[in-house]
């Protein structure tokens, strides 16, 4: 191909995201740690000011993604305040400070109906002196996520949806679909338990290519793992008799 | 009782409750205190007087809730109406005469109006609330007393005018002191000595030495905005512009003196006599038309106009001095500040209510449900720093919940566990860390905590309350880490 030919491509690249609205004008950056999984994203940068959607099925999972969420949301929290709204809430802020966020920073909203818990998400998305938005709910429909997209798109402010067992994996506006799930942490031969380590599955991205990766949270950041060349050791099944 | 019954209008009748096991009466129409009937006397003598007499009932309470409502209902006379138990109405007249042509006018208009009620009033005005009482009850010259002229006025009345206990008026009787003059210029020694402090201070009152202070019906607003309206208002947009009009200026006065208010009620006054309200609170103090017009906006639905809203008013019960900056403790991104969090708080707490809202601090508890404590307010900072050097599960389940456990005696962690049915089995594990009961708090087994990743490489936290040593432990389930 010739040189001018992906200069076209790439200028017309930068003009499709602009239409998308997710190329931003700002300088504002999310260092994630993660080179490796940065380049999955479009403009090899984590999208701010757009909504993220995390789907768990299993408590352990849930965890595992409030915990990656929290990597995330210690970044961008240094510049504000978080808001988490949520129906079930079952985090403990005290573990927060693990990911290096004061608790007291983030404001809690527990509610009972999914309808207020959009509701309440949609308002705080809406308010750009609110660093990141944080909600937990378990159904989110197209038309849904699609007002979220756009409250985020005023106001630049960066959301992330966890749905704990959802019934269905609908399609749903936001810009990219993850899954965390728990890894066997490594202590390095010491006895006990290791850092935090997580599969990180993006699943969906728009405009960028979706992958996974293995991932730990030692020293209050992110680190990659290279993925081991993983040796399925099944159990021979015991034969009868 | 007229208004209601209106087949009695000429009928001599009596109100009679129970008292010391007879009926007393406790009112009587002009027409049967034209017959010598009375109030305290009792019924039985009253019948025997008057055979047909009409007694109704005298329900409890029911005198003060009349007069309250016509002390409701003399609002539109003057802000200033307090209840003057058991059967009169003081109101506070400084400045509203003017409005119905000068204080004549102003009382015939009251008593024109509330006779056409039914009602038997009489009426006086005064420098002081003393004067107007006496003159109101007993005086027979002229009900408008002219300012200064209270001691002229009080000479010819009974001393029964001065507000005064039964006991101390009979003994005025006794000493044939039957009108005020006959006594006002002894000397304050002797009365006194005689009668006591109160008469003293009765005639202070009445003179205006006194200072007298009246409990108003309703309590007058520091920050009060009024808004009548031309013709009748039925729709919401209507309601808006006028609810608009009164957040400006209410906000202007809070700017000016430097408030913000807490909390705000928007009242209509309907034709009907009927008052809605909508009220709001703020998390902050606020003086913000924008976002406080937001927060009424969603209740406006809830008033319902019927005919038509004449008055609008809007007070600010609770207010605040706005605190010069708070933002420091959040250090906002640029552009955003404290105010803004605030308002948004203030929108989910207006719509979902309050409890909805949460934010933790550190509590000096190791025992884990109670290290976190619910900061009273978006402002407050934490006491002490949050620990970072214990391992805590970044979800905890409100309550511990049982599993089933293969385990080491005595106290290694487990091997096995099963929770909701499925088996774990333990790869990795950290602990015990003993966590004791807070003696000063609660009584109870202490818990040992072990960290467990099983073979999927999920984390729990594990607890076993109690020893082995005391019997045969249970173990819990009580959070999952990252």
């Amino acid at each position: 191909m010739s040189s001018p030919k992906q200069d076209i491509i790439l200028q017309l690249q930068k003009e499709v995201l602009s239409m998308q609205r997710l190329k931003k004008g700002s300088a504002q950056n999310l260092n994630t740690g993660l080179w490796e999984v940065e380049q999955a994203f479009p403009d090899h940068t984590f999208p701010l000011g757009a909504v993220h959607e995390f789907i768990s099925n299993a408590s352990e999972d849930a965890a595992a993604t409030n915990g990656f969420m929290m990597g995330l949301t210690g970044q961008l929290i240094k510049k504000g305040t978080a808001i988490w709204v949520s129906s079930k809430r079952t985090i403990f802020p005290p573990a927060l400070s693990l990911f290096g966020i004061d608790p007291e920073r983030i404001i809690f909203v527990d509610l009972w109906r999914q309808k207020e818990v959009l509701w309440a998400i949609e308002e705080a998305l809406k308010c750009d002196a609110i660093a990141a938005v944080i909600g937990e709910l378990s159904e989110l429909s197209f038309t849904e996520s699609r007002r979220l997209q756009l409250a985020v798109e005023q106001s630049r402010v960066t959301g992330f949806i966890h749905r704990y067992s959802p019934r269905i994996e609908n399609v749903t506006a936001c810009v990219s679909r993850w899954k965390i799930k728990p890894l066997a942490s490594n202590a390095n031969g010491l006895p006990g338990m290791g850092f935090p380590r997580w599969n990180v599955q993006l699943q969906k991205v728009r405009n960028g290519k979706p992958g996974e990766w293995q991932v730990e949270w030692s020293g209050g950041q992110f680190r990659y793992i290279a993925r081991p060349v993983i040796s399925i050791t099944e159990t021979p099944k015991r034969k009868a008799g | 009782m007229v208004r209601r019954k209106p087949e009695l209008k000429d009928v001599p009748f009596v109100m009679a409750a129970p008292e010391r096991g007879r009926m007393v009466i406790k009112a009587a129409t002009p027409l049967a205190q034209a017959k010598g009937i009375d109030v305290e006397m009792v019924v039985a003598d009253c019948r025997a007087i008057m055979p047909e007499l009409q007694v109704l009932d005298d329900k409890p309470g029911i005198a003060e809730k009349l007069l309250n409502g016509l002390a409701e209902w003399c609002l539109r006379y003057t802000p200033v109406v307090a209840v003057d138990l058991p059967n009169g109405l003081i109101l506070d007249v400084s400045g509203c005469t003017h409005l119905w042509g000068g204080e004549r006018p102003y009382l015939k208009d009251i008593i024109a109006k509330l006779t056409a009620f039914g009602y038997d009033v009489r009426v006086a005005i005064a420098d002081t609330i003393g004067a107007a009482w006496g003159v109101c009850r007993y005086g027979t010259i002229s009900p408008i007393v002219a300012p200064g002229k209270q001691s002229d006025a009080l000479l010819q009345l009974p001393p029964a005018a001065l507000r005064l206990d039964p006991a101390i008026l009979e003994r005025l009787d006794k000493l044939g002191l039957y009108e005020v003059q006959s006594f006002i210029d002894m000397p304050r020694k002797a009365l006194r000595r005689r009668f006591g402090d109160t008469i003293l201070s009765r005639l202070d009152m009445a003179l205006g030495l006194e200072h007298e202070v009246i409990q108003p019906i309703q309590p007058i607003e520091p920050y009060h905005e009024r808004l009548p309206s031309l013709e009748p208002i039925r729709t919401a947009k209507g309601i808006e512009i006028a609810l608009k009009q009164l957040l400006e200026k209410l906000c202007q006065r809070l700017i000016e003196e430097e408030k913000g208010l807490r909390k705000c009620v928007f009242k209509c006054y309907r034709i009907d006599g009927i008052v809605q309200q909508i009220a709001i609170g703020t998390n902050r103090p606020s003086q913000n038309v924008v976002h406080l017009f937001k927060l009424f906006e969603l209740k406006i639905a809830t008033i319902a106009p019927a005919l038509g809203i004449e008055v609008f008013t809007l007070d600010a019960p609770v207010t605040e001095d706005v605190a010069a900056m708070q933002d420091t403790l959040w250090n906002f991104k640029e552009g955003g500040n404290g105010t803004a969090v605030g308002e948004l708080l203030d929108r989910i707490a207006g719509k979902l209510g309050v409890d909805a809202i949460h934010r933790y601090l550190p509590d000096e508890h190791y025992w884990p449900e109670r290290s976190v404590k619910v900061a009273a307010s978006l402002t407050e900072k934490a006491q002490t720093s949050w620990r970072a050097d214990l391992t805590r599960p970044i979800h905890l389940l409100p309550k511990p919940e049982t599993i089933e456990v293969t385990v080491p005696m005595p106290d290694y962690p487990p091997m096995l566990f099963i929770y909701k049915g499925v088996l774990h089995t333990v790869q990795k594990a950290d602990g015990p860390e003993r966590i004791e009961q807070e003696w000063w708090l609660q009584h109870g087994l202490y818990r040992d905590y072990y960290c467990i990743e099983d073979d999927n490489g999920a984390r729990y936290w594990l607890f076993r309350a109690g020893s082995y040593e005391q019997g045969d432990p249970q173990w819990f389930i009580h959070g999952f880490f990252a």
